[in-house]
């Protein structure tokens, strides 16, 4: 098992360098750089002035040489500075940003699946009844609707006519003056549309998922068995269904890990909400090299990591594939 | 719930009131006597500033947040004329090649420093530093030498006479006692500026808002207001829902919103709305390097078979104006008739270009040696106004036999692969109007190579010469000759074809009071500007 462990981690160098090398020729392959998204079509611009700025970036040299320097900084766990007017460390922008991302991900991520397990064994327990029927309406609207539009709705509804919740951000002005329990009760009003809302978007995939393994696990003999001998329904479905149709349900949850700090941009820009999908977008418009780099960076760890669990985590608790590779 | 309501009500009252600051004020008003200052005016911005130091950057957010911190030498008035800011007033030399500006006495920046002709002749110093990684640099290289005579007295000397360089100083001038020997990318003021405008900086809170408090030192006298903040909400729908619930202040409308959207008794009642011609214009331009656009027949054909008062109430319902060169109605330099303007005629577009070789096809596209007449008009990704309008074009243009494509890009490609390379047969683009009507950089012939903004190629001899005048003179008659002489030949040339100055629409809450609109907008007496006492 230590072998196994020690082989994977190992082969995690080479792919993440991979991963770098290609993002990094893909990044560069797009039409247009930094300097040019600043100074295009700008009447006080000259040729000159360009080329004093590309210098400044270290664009001028070979794109190999500029690789290398960003590899041999990654080394030392610089990841540059930003290629945008502020040009501030990478690393800054990066951490003002991911706390309310990865808090707002891991609260909807709770709720979805706090959510969407119970509604997928409801549906499974009462197959093709109406309730069944009415939970697949629900959850496959909310699949569909655009998220975006729902938000505008749900901000107009509920922020402008009935004004009981606030429109966007994460904090009301002035809030900063609050005893911290205030503080917190208007954060967290802040976060209940978006959280709402992205919740809703989501339930569908996950709640179809658990339906479908809990009507696997319940076809199963050892449940026909387990009713046959005369155990309570309830029983059957909570202990003996339940416990075997969460497993795939908790390798899902190991991946989901590196979607963590990922936000999307969509909703953070109607909400107003300061997140990685917000400076990731950001970024690539203004082909800001080292900052697409840095996200880009992280979240391939994370996979990688995120991966690592999955499977040690599948090994953990599914006996099965624990003999077979002892 | 009662919990929730009572939050509701404080998070109200924070809103509008501005809270631990708003104490003094209040005092203030029960003094009684002149209009008492105070309460905070919160506005939107769709962008975040990116850098505080106003040379470092070029995003339009940035420059509105600077330009409340800093002062510049000399700025527009409310009429648009040029006028003394941080310089009382200033001379020209009689062969027009010396500015000597006589600064104003006793402004001080915002830590309490004094402001001397020192931070002048450093912001100019560091601005054409090849060390600076500035874009701001042109206009300033065109000084032969500065030099700052006394404390406050600055002089410039030019190599011949520009201007330009009058307007030019209107640049924010810099600390110097804070960024003198220092490295001015690392400077920590690009975060925390600190100026001499009539608002101090007080905090960034990233990705959230940028507030700024009152200056009690500001040389014109305090501002009204105790705070402006800028809360920054990137998607217009959820910005007119925050001005709608009270989170805003004021914000710019689109056309639907202000004609559709907003003309609501409540409304009308909370918001004062107010209207005048943005700095700006849309244009069709042709790529003049193709034998096609070439014959000034066809430029003109295709802009008598515009409609563009259709195209001004079709995009912008209205609210905007038809152009015909490129400066915006009621400044100097304007031309208001332009004998030469092609007006909309589909019956003489066809002659035109019948006279110039065309004959109707069997499909209803004229053709010419065998060649269908037929282009691509591009435009950029995310413009919604820019894509109906190309549509209306080509629904135009259909009915006199030309037939029109529509390619939609994204910025960054759009610009390297099809601008930079000439690559594209007309596009749909638009130009901001500088304050100072110079055309030198988009008009003259020398600036058509690549990455230069005559990039659609246009030559004119003529009007190069009266550019070179327009710019070589200070007198504003013989300047104005010269600019409506060139309004003349750009109608006859039709290089573009200039379809509208849009309107620009700003709404503000009505407890503000004291807004005065004018020809340079709404903005030019903030500091006048107060909230009403209830």
């Amino acid at each position: 098992m230590a072998n196994y462990l020690i082989k994977r981690i190992l082969m995690l160098f080479p792919l993440l360098i991979g991963i770098t090398l290609i993002t990094f020729t893909v990044i560069h392959l797009a039409p247009g750089e930094p300097v040019e998204m600043q100074t295009a079509m700008s009447p006080k611009v000259s040729a000159e002035s360009r080329a004093r700025l590309r210098e400044f970036y270290g664009l001028d040299k070979p794109l190999h040489v500029q690789y290398g320097m960003w590899l041999s900084n990654l080394a030392r766990l610089d990841f540059g500075r930003s290629f945008a007017p502020d040009n501030r460390p990478v690393l800054d922008k990066i951490t003002e940003r991911i706390p309310i991302t990865i808090s707002l991900n891991v609260i909807a991520l709770i709720l979805q699946f706090g959510l969407a397990m119970p509604i997928g064994i409801l549906a499974a327990v009462h197959r093709d009844t109406l309730l069944d029927r009415a939970i697949s309406v629900f959850v496959f609207l909310g699949f569909a609707v655009p998220t975006f539009w729902l938000a505008l709705l749900c901000m107009y509804f509920f922020g402008v006519k009935l004004s009981w919740l606030p429109i966007s951000g994460i904090h009301s002005l002035g809030s900063e003056h609050l005893p911290p329990l205030e503080r917190f009760w208007d954060m967290a009003r802040h976060l209940i549309l978006p959280v709402a809302i992205a919740t809703f978007g989501s339930l569908a995939g996950l709640s179809r998922y658990m339906r479908s393994t809990m009507l696997e696990v319940l076809s199963q003999d050892y449940i026909t068995t387990a009713r046959a001998k005369g155990v309570k329904e309830r029983i059957v479905i909570y202990k003996h269904a339940l416990k075997n149709a969460l497993l795939p349900v908790i390798t899902l949850l190991g991946f989901s890990l590196p979607g963590l700090i990922g936000g999307s941009v969509i909703f953070e820009t109607i909400f107003s909400i300061p997140g990685m999908g917000q400076l990731f977008y950001q970024g690539v418009m203004a082909r800001d090299y080292p900052l697409v780099m840095g996200i880009l960076v992280i979240g391939a760890c994370l996979t990688l990591v995120g991966n690592l669990l999955a499977d040690l985590c599948y090994a953990f608790a599914d006996p099965r594939i624990r003999h077979g590779r002892g | 719930m009662r919990f929730s309501r009572r939050l509701t009500l404080l998070c109200a009252a924070l809103v509008f009131a501005g809270c631990t600051s708003s104490a003094p004020e209040e005092k203030a008003r029960v003094k009684g006597g002149v209009p008492a200052g105070g309460d905070a005016l919160v506005t939107g911005s769709i962008g975040e500033p990116s850098n505080l130091i106003p040379i470092l950057s070029a995003d339009s957010a940035s420059s509105d947040v600077a330009g409340r911190v800093y002062n510049g030498l000399v700025r527009y008035d409310k009429n648009l004329k040029l006028e003394g800011d941080l310089a009382q007033s200033w001379e020209v030399s009689r062969d027009g090649l010396e500015i000597t500006f006589h600064l104003r006495r006793g402004v001080k920046w915002h830590d309490g420093q004094g402001f001397t002709s020192r931070d002048v002749l450093y912001t100019y110093r560091v601005t054409i530093d090849p060390k600076t990684p500035t874009a701001y640099a042109e206009d300033f290289k065109q000084v032969q030498s500065a030099q700052a005579i006394d404390p406050y007295t600055f002089r410039v000397r030019y190599a011949k006479p520009f201007a330009p360089a009058l307007a030019s100083w209107g640049m924010p001038i810099l600390p110097a006692h804070l960024l003198e020997g220092k490295e001015i990318t690392k400077s920590p003021l690009s975060r925390s500026p600190i100026g001499t405008g009539p608002f101090v900086f007080k905090e960034w809170v990233p990705g959230q808002r940028v507030t700024l408090e009152r200056f009690p030192d500001y040389f014109e006298g305090a501002p009204l207001l105790s705070r402006y903040i800028y809360r920054i909400i990137p998607d217009s729908s959820t910005m007119y829902m925050e001005l709608k619930a009270g989170g805003i202040d004021m914000m710019g409308l689109s056309p639907v919103q202000y004609q559709r959207q907003t003309d609501t008794k409540e409304f009308l009642a909370r918001f004062n709305k107010y209207r005048y011609p943005a700095s700006a214009y849309t244009y069709l331009g042709y790529n003049l390097r193709l034998p096609l656009f070439q014959d000034v027949r066809v430029r003109q054909a295709i802009t008598r078979a515009i409609n563009k008062e259709e195209i001004v109430q079709g995009v912008l319902l209205g609210m905007g104006q038809i152009s015909h060169g490129p400066y915006k109605p009621g400044t100097w330099a304007y031309k208001d008739k332009v004998d030469a303007d092609p007006a909309y005629d589909p019956a003489r577009a066809a002659a035109l270009l019948k006279e110039a070789g065309f004959v109707m096809g069997k499909d209803g596209i004229l053709v010419k040696d065998g060649k269908p007449l037929s282009f691509t008009i591009m435009t950029n990704q995310g413009n919604d106004q820019r894509l109906k309008c190309a549509q209306i074009i080509q629904r135009r243009l259909k009915t006199v036999g030309i037939d029109v494509k529509i390619r939609v890009m994204e910025w960054a490609s759009f610009l390297t692969n099809f601008i930079d390379k000439g690559r594209f047969e007309a596009v749909l683009l638009g130009w901001t109007i500088g304050q100072d009507p110079d055309l030198y950089d988009v008009w003259h012939s020398s600036k058509t190579g690549p990455k230069e903004l005559n990039f659609i190629g246009y030559k004119n001899p003529e009007l190069d010469r009266l550019i070179v005048e327009g710019r070589g003179t200070f007198d504003t008659e013989k300047r104005r000759a010269c600019y409506h002489q060139i309004q003349e030949i750009l109608a006859q040339d039709q290089p573009y074809t200039f379809l509208y100055v849009p309107d620009a629409l700003p709404v503000v809450s009505s407890r503000i009071q004291g807004v005065e609109p004018a020809p340079a907008g709404i903005m030019h007496n903030l500091i006048k500007w107060r909230v009403k006492a209830d």
